[in-house]
């Protein structure tokens, strides 16, 4: 199983309530997905010029601020420092891989779980209800946002094995489904250079994405590529800088449920997830098709 | 005041926002024919599974909102009104009575029915009617891929277009497509339309209420029967 959550909103007076709607809608998802959650959430960018890292400790009591300083002096900035529970999102002057390289240096400790101007990667182990309370979700303002919960088929339920993937700058990946031909496929993107950390067939599919588009293609054109690349069932939804995408595989079996107002556009895996949605009667209701891409992008 | 209204005010409001599913659904199934004679409004279904199934009583419901799965599953004798869309399953396995979709519905619409009138004014996504066992189905709008797969009796009327694989290891059901069939699936052929066929398609167009249509502008659908039994020189297909 697993459950699906997004919303987009394009009416910019909403981004208070995001945290809010999209909390309700997460924790509805509860019964498709209680072994982890997790979400991405897009928004409060840095000045021109400077990228966001969320990075994750796994152990308590780290010392974040240390680890700001220290990639100020790098950088020769003040770095924006944000801690939500074992998380934090830190900000800098400088170029993703540059960033990373910083980190690894300076912090060999962290996870590193999103790179980008605007997302924000949030995972753990745990019902939804308890994801939602230990990041303070509720509280959270931003552009879009996309949730994953997890019923774990394929690989253990992991705070690495939990969703969203990072799928490269700004792009995230969730999955309903399981892949078939994953571990065929992980081997050639390994091959390739694309580093894959678990066992996990959806990680499979995010990397198979970032691989896409490193070779040049446009989001469209790699999701297009993946419905002859990946087999198996699958509802996706890639979160990016400016918006989502969601894709069915060509037989449909996992469910995805579509709501555009004037005010947003909400995906989930069930309509009782959109059920609680502000002018939900209203709304133009409808089930994605087999096999065909669905974008939403602010720059469009 | 009018009837309607009249109806309206006499009926049982049962409020999901206030209530449980289960107990609505154990009021539905304790009705007797006398209790049955009350219609019911079912307020705030937003998006649950399994409202009203299981029902076995001559009893109107009308369903305020959209539904989850499984909406009016293996119903008996009952006439179901859903004013919103339908999540997957609805009306399966149905054995008589009538449900009507005001808005789409999503996969599996009316699966393995036995019997009943099950009326979708919207579309209907993949796989509907699948394996129908003699309900009969009529899509005002479009239906997706694989519709009426193994279908063994009763008829799918789709005013609109058929995705994919229409029909695929059909049996005896009878598949009627007014707008464009984008491929039929193994053992489905379309078969001349005689006027027995018309007359069928024409009650069923009546009893669903299809605004504008007639029999004379569909093309029907049916078994080739190569596939019943297994025969290796048709392994291929299977």
């Amino acid at each position: 199983m697993c459950g699906i959550v997004g919303l987009y909103l394009k009416d910019r007076r909403m981004e208070r309530e995001m945290g809010g709607l999209f909390a309700t809608m997460l924790v509805c998802m509860t019964d498709r997905g209680p072994d982890s959650a997790g979400f991405a959430v897009y928004g409060n960018e840095p000045p021109e010029g400077w990228l966001k890292v969320t990075v994750r400790y796994s152990g308590g009591g780290y010392d974040w601020d240390a680890l700001s300083g220290r990639l100020g002096r790098r950088f020769s900035c003040e770095a924006r420092l944000q801690v939500n529970a074992n998380y934090a999102v830190i900000a800098v002057p400088a170029a993703a891989a540059e960033l990373r390289r910083a980190l690894a240096e300076l912090a060999p400790g962290l996870a590193v779980m999103s790179i980008g101007r605007s997302i924000e990667i949030f995972k753990e182990i745990g019902a939804p209800a308890s994801i939602v309370e230990r990041f303070a979700v509720r509280k959270l303002r931003g552009t879009h946002i996309i949730g994953h919960t997890r019923m774990a088929t394929e690989s253990a339920v992991t705070t690495d094995g939990s969703h969203p993937f990072s799928t490269g700058m700004d792009l995230c990946l969730v999955h309903n489904g399981s892949l078939s031909n994953h571990n065929r496929l992980r081997a050639r993107l390994q091959r390739g250079g694309i580093e894959i950390r678990t066992e996990n067939d959806s990680e499979v599919a995010a990397g198979y994405l970032m691989w896409r588009l490193q070779q040049g293609n446009t989001l469209a054109e790699a999701l297009h590529a993946a419905l002859g690349d990946l087999d198996g069932f699958y509802t996706f939804a890639i979160g990016t800088a400016g918006g989502f995408a969601v894709l069915r595989d060509p037989i449909a079996c996992k469910p995805a449920v579509l709501a555009e107002t004037g005010q947003y556009v909400a995906m989930a895996s069930e309509f009782q997830a959109l059920a609680a949605l502000p002018g939900i009667d209203s709304a133009r209701v409808w089930e994605p098709k087999p096999a065909q891409v669905y974008t939403w992008d602010r720059a469009e | 005041m009018t009837r309607a209204a009249a109806a309206a005010t006499a009926a049982t409001v049962f409020d999901l926002a206030a209530g449980t599913l289960r107990e609505l659904n154990q009021r539905l199934h304790d009705l007797t024919p006398e209790t049955a004679r009350v219609p019911w409004r079912i307020l705030h279904p937003r998006g649950a599974h399994a409202v009203a199934a299981g029902v076995d009583a001559a009893v109107c419901i009308a369903i305020e909102g959209h539904v989850g799965y499984y909406c009016a599953g293996m119903n008996q004798h009952a006439e179901i009104t859903i004013h919103g869309m339908a999540g997957v399953g609805v009306a399966e396995n149905m054995m008589s009575g009538l449900v009507r979709v005001q808005g789409s519905a999503s996969q599996c619409a009316g699966a393995t029915g036995h019997g009943g009138l099950l009326v979708i004014e919207g579309d209907a996504s993949s796989r509907c009617g699948i394996s129908m066992k003699g309900i009969d189905i009529v899509v005002h709008g479009s239906v997706g891929h694989m519709s009426c797969f193994m279908g063994q009796a009763g008829a799918l009327v789709v005013c609109g277009d058929a995705d994919d694989g229409l029909g695929d290891s059909l049996y005896e059901a009878e598949v009627y497509v007014r707008g464009r069939a984008h491929g039929l699936g193994a053992d489905c052929e379309e078969q001349p339309m005689e006027a027995a066929h018309r007359e069928r398609l024409g009650e069923l167009l009546e009893r669903a209420a299809v605004p504008g249509a007639r029999a004379a502008r569909f093309r029907r659908y049916g078994s080739t029967r190569r596939l019943y039994h297994f025969h290796v020189d048709h392994a291929d297909q299977y």
